[in-house]
């Protein structure tokens, strides 16, 4: 079941999507992180981020929409509190990074530097919630590859660069990571929605839009991996609405090489291992020597 | 720390005790039941319905320890909730739990406890008079509870059930029964006298209760209410501004289904 992504190799392809696990801390009373590929951690700046004003989650049919303004507190006290707890588990951790500005995004991937427990970086250059940053650097190509090679130069962890379904074209963005030096990429983050309360004639989330995520995104998701997958060589880690093995595996015939599972957890925090059974089962099933025998197949 | 778990539950009873308001008792197994229950807990309710992603959280509204049975009284507000108007006994329901912080029982013994409950603002402080009188027992103090209830109308349920723990003083917005006006109104009419006070309703009665705490210079608690996600503390999702920086979040947010949904009113800036 193991994956190797940019040399990182994790025991099986299923990660935590970013801000839908915390740093593991939570569900660790309901899951065996060891069990996990990789647990990716909620973004992090350089600074503690406030986030926006709620109520900022809505349910809506199949899925949710967020707008929680990657509130975090910090690198510091993630360093100190979060990567510590996560010494104690032999899975494979892959810190989210955000900011306003490059100098912020330069400044979290410099201080993780000295953190040994950090085995890959997750750039967050896709998050519809901040005003400022954040997908601005995602939606532009020349952008997208530019902060790319910033942090290339500057990080000794592979760097995985988060793309944004908000676009027209994510092959062109997942292009631009690719030439920026970007050692994989990872997709897709949530999709711009909003909610309007008909009988207060108001809008749900006080940001008024947000990030979509959940069973119902999971085609565009799956469509839009099989595109960037098209588009370059570099390894994919799927994600969008993933809620069990089946749509897991269909993520990797797409061709990613690994998948993480996002709001999927609120509604079943055992999910995770259940997804990963039944890859295992899917295996079986199908005859594999390995499970990224299945990468990609479909062209 | 405590075990939190999604478990399949038995419906015992549903049954609609007021217009939209409904009271739905749960069986957990011996085996898997929660050790413990705090007044002003919540769990986390899944629809059957799996385009419903989120749990719904309700209020502990009653735990009997011996039969490991759980009270939910709940109001119908959208989809989620009138799915569960459907359950009958018998019927499985899952359920997430135990979740968040409740009232603090050792800082309410003894003393003289006013209750405010407004609307479905009401079943947790249900649990909390019951518990209160039995610590008070327990401890053998001479503490006391005293319940105000606010309704919309004369639809007064829980009411009776609050009396077996103490007097009960009834407000209601339309004046059919008791005090016409809001809990707060009916305090005042009433001349009560309190030395800490326990508050779940609306935001707009909760600001007038922490503004009626700060008057009389008495410890008071509320129990918060926001939209949530995953109930466990994960995603960040419904935070209330807290006074000082929270020390898990190192700014001024911190998470009602976690730190909360019972908060000191003076932590919090509503």
């Amino acid at each position: 079941m193991s994956v190797t992504i940019a040399g990182v190799t994790m025991k099986n392809p299923v990660m935590t999507a970013s801000g839908t696990f915390g740093s593991g801390i939570e569900y660790s009373e309901f899951v065996d992180l060891n069990h996990l590929g990789a647990v990716v951690t909620k973004g992090v700046s350089n600074v503690p981020w406030e986030g926006n004003p709620v109520p900022r989650v809505a349910e809506v049919y199949g899925g949710m929409l967020n707008a929680i303004g990657l509130q975090n507190p910090g690198v510091e006290v993630f360093a100190e509190r979060d990567l510590k707890f996560l010494e104690d588990f032999d899975t494979r951790v892959i810190v989210n990074v955000c900011g306003h500005t490059e100098e912020e995004y330069l400044s979290v991937v410099e201080r993780l530097q000295e953190e040994k427990r950090v085995d890959m970086l997750e750039i967050n250059v896709s998050c519809p919630n901040v005003k400022q940053g954040g997908i601005g650097f995602g939606t532009k190509p020349d952008m997208l590859c530019d902060i790319t090679s910033k942090i290339r130069k500057i990080a000794r962890q592979p760097v995985i660069m988060k793309l944004t379904p908000n676009v027209t074209s994510v092959a062109e963005l997942a292009k631009a990571a690719e030439a920026g030096g970007a050692d994989a990429i990872s997709l897709i983050n949530t999709i711009t929605g909003m909610k309007i309360d008909i009988e207060r004639q108001r809008f749900v989330l006080a940001n008024r839009t947000g990030g979509m995520s959940g069973p119902a995104i999971h085609p565009i998701a799956v469509r839009m991996v099989y595109e960037a997958a098209s588009a370059v060589k570099l390894p994919i880690i799927g994600m969008g609405g993933i809620s069990n093995a089946e749509d897991a595996i269909e993520m990797m015939l797409a061709g990613a090489t690994a998948v993480a599972v996002g709001a999927a957890n609120f509604h079943d925090p055992y999910v995770t291992q259940k997804v990963i059974d039944g890859m295992t089962d899917y295996a079986k099933r199908h005859s594999l020597e390995r499970i990224t025998d299945i990468v990609g197949i479909l062209r | 720390m405590r075990v939190k778990t999604k478990q399949r539950l038995q419906v015992r009873e549903s049954i609609e005790i007021a217009q939209g308001v409904w009271s739905l008792v749960l069986q957990y197994d011996a085996g898997s039941a929660p050790d413990t229950v705090v007044p002003g807990q919540f769990v986390g309710v899944y629809p059957r319905d799996g385009a419903r992603l989120l749990p719904r959280p309700i209020s502990i509204c009653g735990w009997d320890e011996k039969d490991h049975t759980l009270r939910l009284v709940y109001r119908v507000v959208g989809g989620g909730t009138r799915e569960f108007t459907t359950l009958a006994p018998g019927d499985a329901v899952d359920v997430l739990g135990i979740l968040g912080n409740g009232y603090d029982l050792a800082a309410l013994t003894g003393r003289r406890v006013l209750l405010l409950g407004g609307g479905i603002g009401a079943p947790p402080l249900l649990e909390l008079a019951k518990r209160i009188q039995l610590e008070n027992r327990k401890a053998g103090r001479d503490g006391s509870v005293t319940s105000v209830l606010g309704y919309r109308t004369n639809e007064l349920f829980l009411s009776e059930e609050f009396s077996q723990y103490g007097p009960v003083v009834i407000a209601t917005d339309d004046g059919t029964v008791g005090v016409h006006g809001n809990v707060i109104d009916a305090v005042r009419e009433k001349n009560l006298s309190f030395d800490a006070i326990c508050a779940c309703g609306p935001m707009p009665m909760l600001r007038g209760v922490k503004a009626l705490s700060e008057e009389r210079g008495v410890s008071c608690w509320l129990s918060l209410e926001e939209r949530m996600a995953c109930g466990v503390g994960v995603c960040l999702g419904c935070v209330a501004k807290t006074t000082k920086k929270n020390a898990h979040s190192k700014v001024n947010n911190a998470r009602v289904c976690t730190e909360g949904p019972v908060f000191n009113a003076a932590d919090v800036e509503i």
